[in-house]
């Protein structure tokens, strides 16, 4: 296996889980909370790192993600006293366990095998070098193994509950009517977070983590309307940000994790940008366009509440407009065939316009 | 811990180093109050992130690591983060939180593309730029305890002269626009001094904890009283102690990054107020309730 | 910018005002991301009524509220307070937005919430004092909970919450006021109170302006009514255009729970 292919691979299984998880907290608005747990863990790795030495171990990573739940709990307990609201609670916890984390790693430093570098960009471009090693026999690396894990949860996760977890997301009163427990929902979504950052910090670190967590999924949800689309447009985002990430990484020699998260981020900008549905240029023209017709069945349905025949001074007195905006929408409306200029200054609504001011506002109740 | 505290007068170093954290607990902690109760904590928490790569550009740009000019890219880039969350939020269907996540990741993904890059580069002035990360109160000279002050002084002077319109702007901003007040432009005065205390922090908390010192003391001056003004000094006084006490348990020579040490102080005083707290900690609720019950109980009105 | 007003303030009298409309609506048409919310919106206020805006969810309402008061551009139309454009007519104005606007939970006190309906005369920069509080302490008095002025506003009910509200807006000294749902989520008591004090303030000559849900009291509270729904649908006093019609147009038919009334 070359190196290459074994950085990259790893980064794609970073990039799927991430991707179909986090486009459950992007559509349940808990984005923030995905980002906390990602800072929380850390304290949890720390103190398998006591206990087992080696990361590598499922029961040390299961261990680890204990505290990315206790974190969610911590949140949700200290909102719930009501002395709190929740963005405070979340950004207290989520500091306090970090903050606890990087002084562990800094005052033990010589009993973990973490630094602080480690925690900050993770060490993806070390995958090729550790590999477990049972029995003698070499089973590849590590990172596939314990990412390969990871993936397998979040996937069956998503398959297994995918009409649940819909429900839950998009009808959260359905959901209890139909006896499906949000709270059991919620923190079986937060315990599959708590691995998947756990078992993603090897490579990309506790905080770029996150850039694979919220903008594959951000990006795809500017681009499709349906969940397993957007999955599918998230895990491909997240593929495309880890790849592309590398090789820019690799030919100007910087962070790969860094790289590959700066990616993730570039994608969103373009989306958001160019997204033919919800994209800001998008956006822009359409809200000209719904502007324009606006403005003339306004002017249409002004005319006809000033009788049979009106002028233009009158309309523009009328509406308030400017004198500019006035004979802008009028020609636009005398070349459309909505209105009838008899003689300079006079103005009369055709068939045709009376129709489209009393659709107008016949659409609105 | 007592030749510690004498240090402090006599020190040259330490004076400055618990002089640059009180100057950022205080403006952190006063500021904070206001995110804290328009529910802006992580706001503070994603622009600080998006310091990151400011500071790498001011540095790649000018080779200097003058405080002033790699603060000032410090606050360009929170500003240019803090208008994307604005254009995601108000011009597509995403919503703050996920707008939040993207800017505090990516921004900061790229700073550590830059940070690697000028690593790479082998420019020998690279060094210090480590300690916006993690923060390292060591290294503030008088220079930078000069620049924190002017910062501070000028964000505080505006937050007490504006004080009144501050306040009914958190409290109910369309209130405040019936009377005529200019919300808008006092919605991004405020996010401009969060900005503010943000860059005179991260130095010393560094970006990543910088949110725990925009809200923790907040929330846990909030314990204690139920008036802004209150609350706004008793948060500014929250915000110093940890910072100083942090400072100095950080200088105190065990290799520590001041950041953490500043927020688990910051923690430990907002878990004492949630139990304390004169107004709405535990202990006194309780002990409320069980006075209102007694004298319920003995016949008299509460 | 606001302080025009201070030179005058006990001098005030409703003679002094322009000979105008408290407020005269025309043509009034808001989009909200160019979906029209309020159509050619036209009717007038007179001076001495209390008029209720009814109409269903989503009608409108307190976008009209907002669209008067300039927090909201128009696509069209305007709207005139004492024929003044709102800018020049802010001091002519009390406002009271919705209870569930705000966050109860801030630290302050009624007395303090009362004092912000001063700050427009106060001006910039400066800190209301003496004077100032015992105004707020007056206001308190008139809505009947000057006992709660240094109570924490989360610990006061919804009602007492409500009356807070309204002393504010009676500190703003207005001649119109505009109130969005004063009733919703009321006790009985208080809805009583506000009822009195809105009679109060209308014997002084005053003009209120209610956005209102319970068309079940509409002929009890109320001299006028303003019927929306996107479009208007019907304006004019109680006794005429209060009517099955006018509201099963509003309300699409649906108008069963005006049985009561």
């Amino acid at each position: 296996m070359s190196a290459d292919f074994i950085v990259i691979t790893t980064a794609i299984l970073v990039a799927v889980p991430c991707a179909l998880l986090g486009t459950l907290l992007v559509l349940r608005q808990m984005a923030m909370i995905g980002d906390a747990i990602s800072h929380a863990v850390l304290p949890g790795i720390v103190f398998a790192f006591f206990i087992s030495e080696s990361l590598g171990a499922l029961t040390s990573l299961i261990g680890a993600a204990v505290f990315g739940l206790l974190c969610a709990v911590l949140i949700e307990a200290l909102k719930n006293t009501g002395r709190v609201k929740e963005d405070s609670s979340i950004g207290i916890v989520f500091t306090a366990l970090f903050a606890l984390g990087v002084f562990l790693i800094s005052r033990f430093a010589g009993s973990v095998h973490l630094d602080l570098q480690h925690v900050l960009y993770g060490e993806i471009a070390f995958s090729p070098l550790n590999s477990l090693i049972i029995g003698g026999v070499n089973l590849g690396p590590i990172s596939f193994w314990t990412l390969g894990v990871v993936t397998v949860i979040a996937v069956s996760f998503v398959l297994l509950f995918y009409k649940e977890l819909k429900i839950a997301t998009f009808d959260a009163g359905l959901a209890a009517a139909v006896g499906l427990s949000p709270v059991l929902v919620h923190y079986l979504l937060m315990g599959a977070v708590s691995i998947t950052v756990v078992g993603a910090f090897d490579s990309v670190g506790a905080i770029l983590v996150v850039a694979f967590l919220i903008a594959p999924a951000a990006t795809a949800y500017l681009l499709t309307e349906q969940l397993w689309r957007m999955m599918a447009l998230a895990v491909a985002l997240g593929t495309l940000s880890a790849v592309s990430g590398y090789y820019f990484a690799a030919f100007l020699d910087v962070s790969i994790s860094g790289m590959m998260a700066t990616m993730t981020g570039f994608l969103f900008i373009l989306a958001l940008l160019f997204s033919p549905s919800h994209g800001l240029a998008a956006a822009f023209s359409r809200r000209r366009e719904n502007r324009r017709i606006f403005s003339r069945d306004l002017l249409l349905s002004r005319i006809g509440t000033l009788g049979e025949k009106t002028t233009e001074e009158e309309l523009a007195r009328s509406l308030g407009w400017e004198r500019r905006k006035i004979s802008r929408s009028l020609d636009e409306a005398l070349r459309g065939g909505f209105i009838v200029r008899p003689s300079s200054g006079e103005v009369a609504a055709t068939r045709k316009g009376r129709d489209a001011a009393r659709e107008r506002a016949g659409s609105l109740a | 811990m007592l030749d510690l505290f004498s240090a402090l007068f006599t020190d040259y170093t330490l004076r400055n180093v618990a002089l640059g954290c009180a100057v950022l607990g205080v403006v952190s902690g006063v500021l904070g109050c206001f995110a804290v109760l328009r529910r802006q904590g992580l706001l503070g928490d994603a622009l600080a992130h998006a310091t990151l790569p400011g500071v790498c550009v001011a540095f790649i740009l000018t080779g200097t690591r003058t405080p002033a000019i790699l603060l000032l890219g410090a606050a360009i880039s929170a500003s240019l983060g803090a208008l994307l969350i604005l254009a995601v939020v108000g011009g597509t269907r995403i919503k703050q939180d996920a707008a939040l996540g993207i800017v505090l990741s990516v921004f900061f993904g790229a700073g550590t593309v830059m940070l690697t890059y000028i690593a790479g580069t082998g420019n020998s002035g690279q060094s210090g730029l480590d300690r916006f990360i993690f923060g390292q109160a060591a290294t503030i000279v008088r220079e930078d305890v000069v620049t924190m002050g002017i910062l501070a002084g000028i964000a505080l002077v505006v937050v007490a002269v504006l004080f009144k319109e501050f306040k009914i702007l958190s409290f109910d901003p369309e209130f405040a626009a019936s009377m005529g007040y200019p919300v808008g432009k006092l919605n991004i005065l405020l996010t401009a001094l969060i900005v503010v205390a943000i860059v005179i922090g991260i130095q010393t908390v560094g970006v990543i904890l910088m949110a725990a010192m925009l809200i923790t003391p907040a929330a846990a001056a909030r314990q204690w009283t139920d008036k802004l003004s209150m609350m706004v000094f008793v948060s500014g006084f929250f915000g110093a102690l940890s910072g100083v006490s942090g400072a100095m348990v950080s200088a105190s020579g065990s290799n520590l990054p001041t950041g953490p040490i500043i927020v688990l102080a910051a923690t430990g005083i907002f878990l004492l107020s949630l139990v304390f707290g004169a107004r709405h900690g535990f202990l006194w609720s309780r002990l409320r309730e069980r006075r209102n019950r007694r004298a319920a109980l003995e016949g008299g009105s509460p | 910018m606001r302080q025009v007003e201070m030179g005058n303030r006990s001098g005030r009298n409703l003679e002094a005002l322009p000979d105008e409309m408290p407020l005269e609506v025309s043509g009034l048409t808001v989009a909200y991301r160019d979906k029209p919310v309020l159509w050619d919106i036209t009717f007038e206020v007179p001076e001495g009524q209390l008029v209720a805006i009814v109409g269903p969810n989503g009608a409108g309402k307190t976008t009209l509220l907002k669209a008067v008061m300039g927090m909201i551009e128009p696509a069209a139309g305007r709207a005139l307070v004492y024929g003044m454009p709102f800018e020049k007519a802010r001091h002519l104005v009390g406002y009271v937005p919705q209870r569930g606007s705000v966050d109860w939970d801030f630290p302050t006190s009624a007395l303090d919430v009362v004092q912000m309906g001063l700050y427009g005369k106060l001006g910039w920069f400066r800190r209301p004092g003496r004077k100032e509080r015992e105004k707020a302490m007056e206001c308190l008095e008139q809505v009947g909970i000057a006992s709660f002025a240094d109570r924490q506003i989360s610990q006061l009910s919804g009602g007492q919450q409500q009356r807070v509200f309204l002393a504010r807006a009676l500190a703003q000294d207005a001649n119109l006021y505009l109130t969005d749902e004063p009733f919703a989520a009321v006790d009985y008591k208080t809805e009583r109170a506000i009822v009195e004090l809105l009679r109060e303030l209308k014997s002084q000559g005053k003009t209120v302006v209610v956005v209102h849900h319970d068309l079940g009291t509409v002929p009890e509270y109320f001299d006028r009514v303003v019927i929306l729904n996107k479009n208007l649908v019907a304006e004019g006093p109680v006794g005429k255009v209060f009517n099955k019609e006018n509201l099963s147009e509003a309300y699409g038919g649906n108008v069963s729970y005006l049985a009561g009334s």
